[in-house]
């Protein structure tokens, strides 16, 4: 058996569990929620042999140490990794807070991620080491901030969930707040879909179709009649996700998890996330690029978003110093620094440009 | 801050300075800037950033927002005076906020802790009452247990009962402090960097000695020292052209003596006296493949061999074998076409070959011999030239860095991962434990605190309940 075998498996396990969360949000039965956690850990399981095995064919192909075949050398071995750090996590909140109804919140992360890496298309071959890969450092610098944004994705799925149950007011800032981000976030995956179907067959890498293509379907379409009713029906969805997001706050405030649990959740990922990722994400990458390229800080892209990650999340923290702050807000800040972590990490190589060679493949 | 007088203006100042809501509005505005930062591209020629702008505001207002991007400075923000200003009122903060609270956080470090009475206890944030029956003993077996998790309790007298109080870690309440001061430990040595160091390049050929390197805009550096390149020479992975080392044999000399001798690659650079240099780039110097020398070893069938240098045109002969071999032409890059024809490929010395033209008694042969394929070293008459190396041509492009702040900022990171870990992993407990005698039976009170973590202290209170009443049990049977 070899690694994409398992790797497929893993995926078919983790959009199972997905439905199977979702179905036991909605209709409360135990069994069902025993089953999609049975499912998660058997995706786990298999997972984590697929890794094993993946660096296993790559320390044998890659001719140098074993510490340097870590199969996290590449958007797509990174995004595995970092949905394999999630779910471990989840499966940790699950078993500690004995409650299961916001794996209906991570799953679905999962699930994009790995529907993410299927069409896109993107390489999921074995490639050796670039030069300024080879370092003992690339082992913990992507490890560590992996597992930190696999924390932040967790602080980020409960603080939305606080901010559901917690608003009242359809006119209330955190209620619009919400209902845009969540509108926003369905918004641009589904045009990055359609931008998919619509190019796949005219575009070589998925490099290329992001850096040139993005919204060309929907929004930057050069049938100007196109861009303006994909607007429209962008603008009319949010105006749905707005109209309707009490029925979300229904589903969630049925369950049995107290805005005391959620908020507490969101702020141990983050106590967890933020001292992993100041270390593995900031230091150890500032030791590393100062002996691959004899700079400590080069204010390139990756790092600079790096540094506005880091801030969002110590804003994150000092925000529940202050008077006034508690709750809500805080929330939306969590809510916040995750968008910055997906930007730092995807956003940056694919839009902008930089030293960092991720996504450059 | 005093109350009821008249605040005077430093005061003021102070106050907004002593404020968390100031770090907050700095931490919003540093992401904001360098967003718009990262967005444009730092140090590089208008016409890139006008291509950027274009997609944000259209081919007509792209050169104005050029103009005023580039008005505030944002085109080397990370350089510009409001940017270190920023930084400036970001440290200010820091240290005024530290200063002002330290105090407070400085009794709570260092003050003991008293027996309380119960009104205070009742305050406390965790809270556990058990009565344990029969007399005797339960004093003994609260200190005991107490000291089982891990605290060296004292013993009071509160209102006839017995108080048994402790706490841990009442340091680690230092640990924000700590983080913080890292903060300004690293942007101190960044300083020192800046202003006791540089950054300079040097593209150095094959062969040739530098005692200079170059700032950018072309200023010289001298080193102290010089340095030589020997040879420069990349490695690929199997037949494929995906690099897998670049290498830089370095010699440094002091008044012509070799002093040292290092291969550098990239992730492993060379130090002397405190310069340092990093493999970064390489290239091709202009119109050498005249210059070139190829670097042979000629082995002959029976085994005698000999290092050969030779230029393009050169004749060399197969020790022993009677055989010459000219060398006709180079090419940096060679492949072959759908007709069989070669070709070169590139201009980068990424696959060289040579074309040697072979004469001998009797014999005359000719083909192209590759530096990385050996099996086109056999010749056919069963003598082999091994093709090692095309040296001269190339120069390698290094980074050099004299950075006497880096070591202040590496102190810095290791501060400030002991100050996280402090603030997030650790808390100050406190416990008390009453122990009041009624009616023969023994009445526990427990009360305790955690500055931080409350659910893992909580945790260990459930344990040494757990304890009490085991310990109980065990005592009366
Ligand atoms: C403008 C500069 C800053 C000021 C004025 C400031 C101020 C403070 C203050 C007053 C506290 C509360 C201390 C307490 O709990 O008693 C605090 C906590 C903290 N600060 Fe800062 N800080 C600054 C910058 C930073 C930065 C850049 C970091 C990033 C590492 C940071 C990390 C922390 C952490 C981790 C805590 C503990 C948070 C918690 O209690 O959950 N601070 N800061």
């Amino acid at each position: 058996m070899n690694s994409s075998v398992l790797f497929g498996l893993s995926t078919v396990a983790y959009v199972l569990a997905m439905i199977l969360y979702i179905a036991y949000l909605a209709f409360r039965q135990n069994q069902v929620g025993i089953i999609a956690t049975v499912i998660t850990m058997a995706g786990f399981v298999a997972q984590t042999f697929a890794i094993l095995l993946r660096w296993k064919e790559f320390y044998e192909i890659g001719q140098m140490g074993i510490l340097r075949a870590i199969p996290l050398t590449n958007l797509y071995e990174s995004l595995i990794f970092f949905v394999w750090c999630l779910i471990l996590a989840y499966l940790v909140v699950e078993f500690r807070y004995r409650n299961r109804s916001f794996g209906a919140f991570v799953t679905p992360i999962a699930s994009l991620v790995l529907a993410f890496i299927d069409i896109s298309g993107m390489s999921t071959n074995i490639q050796p080491l670039v030069p300024a890969l080879q370092s003992n450092w690339l082992l913990v610098h992507v490890m560590m901030s992996f597992i930190s944004y696999a924390l932040f994705a967790i602080s980020f799925s409960t603080g939305l969930m606080y901010l559901i149950v917690k608003t009242e007011k359809r006119n209330e800032p955190a209620y619009i707040f919400w209902t845009a981000a969540a509108g926003i976030f369905i918004i641009v995956l589904a045009a990055m879909g359609l931008d998919y179907m619509t190019f796949k067959l005219s575009v070589k890498n998925q490099e290329e179709l992001i850096k040139s293509y993005l919204f060309r379907a929907t929004f930057r379409n050069e049938a100007g009649f196109i861009a303006v009713v994909s607007y429209a029906i962008a603008a009319a969805f949010m105006y749905l996700v707005w109209r309707y997001g009490m029925v979300l706050k229904k589903i969630i405030s049925g369950f049995d998890l107290s805005t005391e649990t959620l908020d507490d959740i969101t702020y141990k990922s983050i106590a967890m996330g933020f001292p992993i990722f100041t270390l593995g994400g900031l230091i150890f990458g500032a030791i590393w690029a100062d002996q691959a390229w004899g700079k400590y800080w080069s204010w390139d892209p990756k790092e600079t978003w790096s540094l506005i990650t880091w801030f969002f999340y110590a804003f994150y923290l000092h925000s529940r110093l202050m008077r006034g702050w508690k709750g809500k807000k805080v929330a939306m800040v969590a809510v916040l620094g995750f968008v910055a972590v997906i930007f730092t990490y995807l956003g940056v190589n694919l839009l902008l440009s930089g030293l960092h060679s991720y996504g450059a493949q | 801050m005093e109350t009821g007088k008249q605040k005077t203006f430093v005061d003021k100042i102070w106050d907004v300075f002593a404020s968390v809501k100031l770090a907050a509005v700095i931490f919003a505005v540093i992401a904001c800037t360098s967003m718009v930062g990262t967005v444009l591209e730092q140090n590089a020629e208008p016409a890139k950033n006008i291509r950027i702008l274009v997609k944000f505001f259209g081919e007509s207002a792209a050169p104005a927002a050029y103009e005023f991007f580039s008005r505030l400075g944002f085109l080397d923000m990370y350089h510009s005076w409001w940017f270190l200003f920023l930084l400036f009122l970001f440290c200010s903060n820091l240290i005024v906020c530290s200063i002002d609270r330290l105090p407070r956080i400085w009794k709570l470090v260092t003050a003991p802790i008293h027996p309380l009475t119960p009104d205070h206890l009742d305050k406390m944030s965790i809270k556990r009452t058990l009565t344990l029956k029969g007399k005797g003993g339960a004093a003994d077996l609260v200190a005991a247990s107490l000291k089982a998790i891990g605290f060296k309790p004292a013993e009071a007298e509160v209102d006839k009962d017995r108080q048994f109080y402790a706490e841990k870690g009442n340091y680690t309440r230092l640990g924000v402090y700590i983080t913080h001061l890292s903060i300004l430990v690293i942007i101190a040595g960044a300083i020192a960097g800046v202003f006791f160091g540089f950054n300079a390049f040097l593209n150095l050929p094959e062969g040739q000695t530098s005692s200079v390197a170059h700032k950018e805009g072309g200023k010289e550096i001298p080193l102290g020292f010089e340095i030589r390149c020997d040879n420069f020479d990349v490695e690929y992975y199997g037949e494929s052209d995906m690099p897998k080392a670049y290498k830089s044999w370095l010699t440094v000399l002091r008044n012509g003596q070799v002093v040292m001798q290092k291969a550098i690659v990239v992730n492993d650079p060379l130090t002397y006296e405190g310069i340092t240099f990093y493999q970064s780039s390489f290239g091709t110097v202009p119109d050498s493949a005249a210059h070139g020398i190829a670097i042979l070893r000629a082995v002959s069938r029976d085994g005698r061999s000999e290092e050969i240098h030779a230029r393009v045109g050169d004749t060399f002969s197969i020790p022993g074998a009677g055989i010459q071999g000219r060398i006709v032409n180079f090419s940096p890059a060679l492949s072959v076409d759908q007709n069989g024809r070669p070709f070169t490929y590139d201009e980068n010395m990424i696959n060289p070959a040579l074309f040697i033209e072979f004469t001998g008694p009797g014999q005359r042969f000719s083909g192209w011999i590759f530096k990385r394929l050996d099996r086109t070293w056999q010749l056919p008459d069963g003598n082999r030239v091994e093709f090692l190396n095309f040296w001269g041509v190339r120069y390698t492009g290094m980074q050099v860095r004299k950075d006497p702040g880096v070591w202040i900022v590496y102190l810095g990171c290791i501060i400030m991962a002991i100050g996280l870990y402090i603030t997030f992993f650790m808390s100050h407990r406190r416990i008390w434990v009453n122990v009041s005698e009624e009616k023969g039976q023994s009445k526990i009170f427990i009360a305790a605190s955690a500055h931080r973590n409350r659910a893992a202290f909580e945790r260990t209170i459930e344990k040494l309940v757990g304890m009490l009443v085991a310990g109980h049990k065990g005592g009366t049977k």
